[in-house]
């Protein structure tokens, strides 16, 4: 066999003079980059820098180390495009990677800054005085219409008022990922949470699984081109209904679970043959254009006694023209997914090089709909990817009703950004359905960690709408006057409708 | 008339240098009060009220709206207009003359008083829509009204609309607001409702059209505060085709309460619950249908509840709402006696012009005191206060007295 030219990425360094030789990073590396012959030896070729071995030595006696090899310094072939080359060369294929773009583009969201109150309007401590979160997703009317109440007062005239409208305590759901694409124990420790938050997860597009039952009402229920795991039983328990139209980590691009993911369980809940590929079309095959992704959504309310239809989309160059007409088709609420948002596996060349950053994708939609009447038609949740508290607050600010948290979600049960997903062997068991491995997670401890998570951002919302001097999300939502950037040209501004700091 | 539907390219439209596109930063005081019986007071008490509280503005700014003070023009709507210099007023009266059937042009009449300098040219209209332009628009006056105000104040340049309503009028420029109400004589007019302000801006545009009260219509709001949801108010605003050009907090204010009264027809207890929304936490422990409504209220208008400390008097014919913010970080004290409510931002105030209330209180945080003058529908301003009146246009600029008068504190 032929030498391969792509050197290992990293270097797997062992104190042995500290290693007890108890074998426990062998059976922790999910990639097998250890063999135990007296002591470990790595392969380094295989490490995938997941720091699940360097968490569980006992001896914390593991480093893992970038390999510096050098190469001739050339700007414009970077070590990564010349060993893509290598590696295609090999094996003739489509690259393939897992999470989001990781590429040096602009970070809007990082040269955008939150105001503050002094003197003229005071700040609100949040630790005295209630600050509120609560959002209400869905279609509102344009106007509250009321009626005399025979009983004094005022009553809601009939069909006036907002009905059918998904309450969250917090503007943070999770976002979709797929019972195949992550372990069942994730989708269990997410479901577990939502409940004690008061907050949303989506099924993604692999159905519902039946443990996941009981916390049907805090559950999404994705509908995308595959159609997996639908069925009226189905259907009927989930709370709200989200057609999958485009991934943010690969628009346009279907998807592919390989047969070794799908067990008697995957293939129960997405009802597809156990160890047969599970293969999503790019595009809905009965939706070729707008009045088609109409019918589907009536479809699915009729079938469903009108429960709230949601629309994801990733966010490409036409998305505000394509949101208005999503928004017209009848959707509750549009889901804006940026091209940094996560993937289970995608073809590197789709996820570096497709899509516009949500930051951007957000400020038109919300703007275009402003400008055509209909923003209040349906609610913005903006993905991809939202990193932390600050990000959430500046993408209320730019126009969000809420945001969605995948790769955090995933951070805070262990994820390391590996970027290895689709190889389906996460040393961290959440990406994988090996039982050795899945088990890894304890629902109730990752319950209890993306509990905490929302909570800490949470606190931290209440602290950021304290310093802007308003009380409830209400006030932050689409108010760009509370934004200012740093760095970004003119045009930029422009398009997000902020202002330069200092005007 | 068309008007811009004030699509926001980010940067705010500079038409007046001296206020946008920056936000209005403040202090202030005001007052309000309204005889319920439909008894008229004289200009000199809403003076009086706001001389005492004279410490809550800096002379940049003060302002009064009167209502039922122009009883022989009770289907007219007046325009008080500002006018920076000759060509504004041509150009701003060309527009008027196309918009309007015109019954009387005239300038106001002022005194001169020290301390006020640099007045703009003062002029107020008596003027009906022509029946055929609402008709082919198929518009109700008062839509057609706000969209030939919207047009002069975002497009004529140096011309300000000070108040557009039936039988009332703002009277505001740059001074104290004793000052501003002797150059207006307004002890010469009379009215049920008056609201009084006095303002203490933190830049100083020295702008007369930027003085309170904001005025719409028949709506006149005097603000002390800072609404800090500002952006997302004036963004849900311009959907409903308003334009805020003065990045003013009253200008908002005014419009809100304009969309949800006039536009929405939405009972004025309910847009002051809908501006000063009650926390999540006590519409859950409402009764079921209460909680329904104000669930709905707060879902549907939360872009336009008005977050941040402020106290703020709405003035109409038939009446004024006086509203604290949810949480009352700005002084607001009530007080009635007899048929007349009085709201200020100061105890002294209430004690120099009434003087022996029944009751003085401190409104709640989102409550709002309302008073209402009998026999006047309160929307709308269809069926005018009859009562008879001496003042108002007959006083003309040529009559004035021109020693310069020293405003006493």
């Amino acid at each position: 066999m032929q030498q391969t030219f792509v050197q290992p990425e990293f270097r797997v360094k062992i104190d042995y003079d500290k290693c007890h030789k108890c074998g426990r990073c062998v059976q922790q590396c999910g990639w097998g980059v250890y063999e135990f012959n007296e002591r470990p030896i790595p392969h380094d070729e295989k490490c995938r820098a997941c720091h699940r071995c360097v968490t569980y030595c006992p001896a914390h006696c593991i480093t893992i180390e970038k390999n510096t090899l050098a190469f001739r310094d050339n700007d414009n072939w970077s070590v990564d495009a010349r060993t893509s080359v290598w590696r295609q060369a090999e094996t003739g294929g489509v690259l393939l990677t897992s999470m989001g773009n990781p590429k040096p583009y602009e970070r809007i969201f990082d040269k955008l800054v939150l105001d503050a109150c002094q003197v003229t309007n005071p700040s609100i401590d949040p630790l005295r005085e209630p600050m509120e979160l609560r959002t209400y997703l869905g279609r509102k009317p344009d106007a509250v219409s009321v009626i005399p109440d025979p009983e004094g007062g005022f009553m809601l005239a009939e069909d006036a008022g907002v009905s059918r409208n998904i309450k969250l305590d917090v503007p943070i759901i999770f976002a979709p990922m797929s019972y195949g694409s992550v372990s069942l124990n994730v989708h269990k420790s997410i479901a577990m949470a939502t409940q004690r938050l008061g907050t949303m997860m989506n099924t993604g597009e692999g159905g519902m699984h039946e443990d996941l039952f009981p916390y049907q009402d805090n559950i999404i229920l994705q509908v995308a081109s595959g159609r997996f795991g639908l069925d009226p039983d189905v259907l009927g328990r989930a709370a709200v209904l989200e057609i999958k139209i485009g991934q943010g980590a690969k628009p346009g691009i279907g998807g592919h679970l390989p047969g070794e993911k799908i067990d008697r369980d995957v293939s129960a809940t997405r009802m597809v043959p156990q160890g047969s590929d599970a293969i999503s079309p790019a595009p809905h095959h009965d939706i070729y254009s707008i009045e088609d992704l109409r019918q589907l959504i009536y479809a699915l309310k009729e079938a469903t006694g009108y429960k709230p239809v949601g629309v994801k989309i990733a966010a490409v160059h036409n998305v505000a023209a394509i949101a208005s007409g999503i928004v017209r088709a009848g959707a509750d609420y549009i889901y804006l997914d940026g091209f940094r948002g996560g993937t289970g596996a995608a073809p590197q060349v789709i996820r570096d090089h497709i899509g516009i950053p949500v930051e951007i994708a957000l400020a038109v939609v919300d703007q275009r709909l402003r400008d055509e009447g209909i923003r209040n038609q349906a609610s913005i949740i903006a993905a991809g990817s939202i990193r932390s508290s600050a990000d959430a607050a500046k993408a209320i600010a730019l126009g969000a009703d809420a945001v969605a948290i995948g790769t955090a979600t995933l951070l805070a049960l262990g994820c390391h950004l590996c970027q290895s997903c689709h190889t389906g062997k996460c040393s961290w068991g959440i990406t994988t359905q090996k039982p050795e491995l899945t088990r890894r997670i304890d629902p109730d401890w990752g319950a209890e960690r993306l509990t905490n998570l929302v909570h800490a951002w949470s606190h931290e919302l209440q602290e950021i709408l304290g310093a802007l001097g308003v009380n409830a999300v209400e006030s932050l939502r689409g108010s760009r006057e509370r934004l200012r950037a740093i760095g970004l040209d003119e045009q930029t501004c422009r398009v997000l409708g902020v202002k330069p700091a200092g005007l | 008339m068309a008007y811009d539907l004030g699509r926001y390219d980010g940067f705010s439209p500079d038409r007046y240098r001296e206020e946008s596109p920056y936000k209005i930063h403040g202090g202030c005081g005001l007052m309000g009060i309204c005889d319920e019986s439909g008894a008229l007071m004289s200009g000199e008490e809403p003076i009086r009220a706001m001389a005492v509280q004279r410490d809550r503005g800096n002379g940049l700014g003060g302002g009064f709206a009167g209502y039922g003070i122009y009883p022989e023009f009770p289907d007219h709507f007046c325009f008080h207009m500002m006018y920076h210099d000759l060509r504004a007023k041509d150009e701003a009266e060309g527009l008027l003359r196309e918009s309007f059937a015109i019954e009387v042009a005239e300038p106001m009449p002022t005194r001169p008083v020290k301390g006020i300098t640099d007045a703009p040219l003062l002029w107020r209209y008596f003027l009906q829509p022509y029946p055929e332009a609402l008709e082919e628009r198929e518009m109700i006056a008062e839509d057609y009204v706000v969209g030939v105000v919207m047009s002069i104040n975002a497009r004529v340049d140096g011309a300000f609309v000070a108040s557009s309503g039936k039988n009332m009028g703002a009277f505001k420029g740059v001074g104290f607001p004793e000052e501003i109400g002797r150059y207006f004589r307004l002890e010469e007019y009379e009215g049920h409702t008056w609201v009084g302000h006095n303002r203490f801006p933190t830049n100083t545009p020295g702008w007369w059209g930027g003085a309170h009260p904001f005025t719409l219509l028949d709506w006149s709001i005097v603000h002390n505060g800072e609404i800090s949801s500002y952006g997302i108010n004036s963004r849900y605003l311009e959907q409903f085709g308003y334009t805020c050009s003065l990045g003013t907090d009253t200008e908002v204010a005014a419009y809100l309460f304009d969309l949800m009264l006039r536009r929405h027809k939405l009972p004025v207890e309910l847009a002051c619950k809908a501006l000063a929304a009650p926390l999540w936490s006590e519409i859950d422990r409402m009764p079921d249908r209460d909680a329904t409504l104000m669930r709905s209220l707060r879902a549907v208008y939360g872009p336009g509840m008005l977050n941040g400390p402020f106290a703020i008097v709405l003035g109409f014919n038939g009446g004024m709402v006086a509203l604290n913010d949810r949480i009352k970080l700005r002084p607001l004290v009530a007080a009635r006696s007899g048929s007349r409510l009085m709201v200020a931002s100061e105890e002294s105030a209430i004690h120099t012009v009434l003087t022996a209330p029944d009751e003085v209180w401190a409104p709640k945080a989102g409550e709002p005191v309302i008073a209402r003058v009998e026999g006047m529908d309160l929307l709308f301003h269809s069926q005018l206060h009859a009562s008879p009146a001496e003042i108002s246009c007959a006083v003309r600029a040529a009559d004035a007295c021109h020693e310069l008068e020293e405003v006493a504190v």
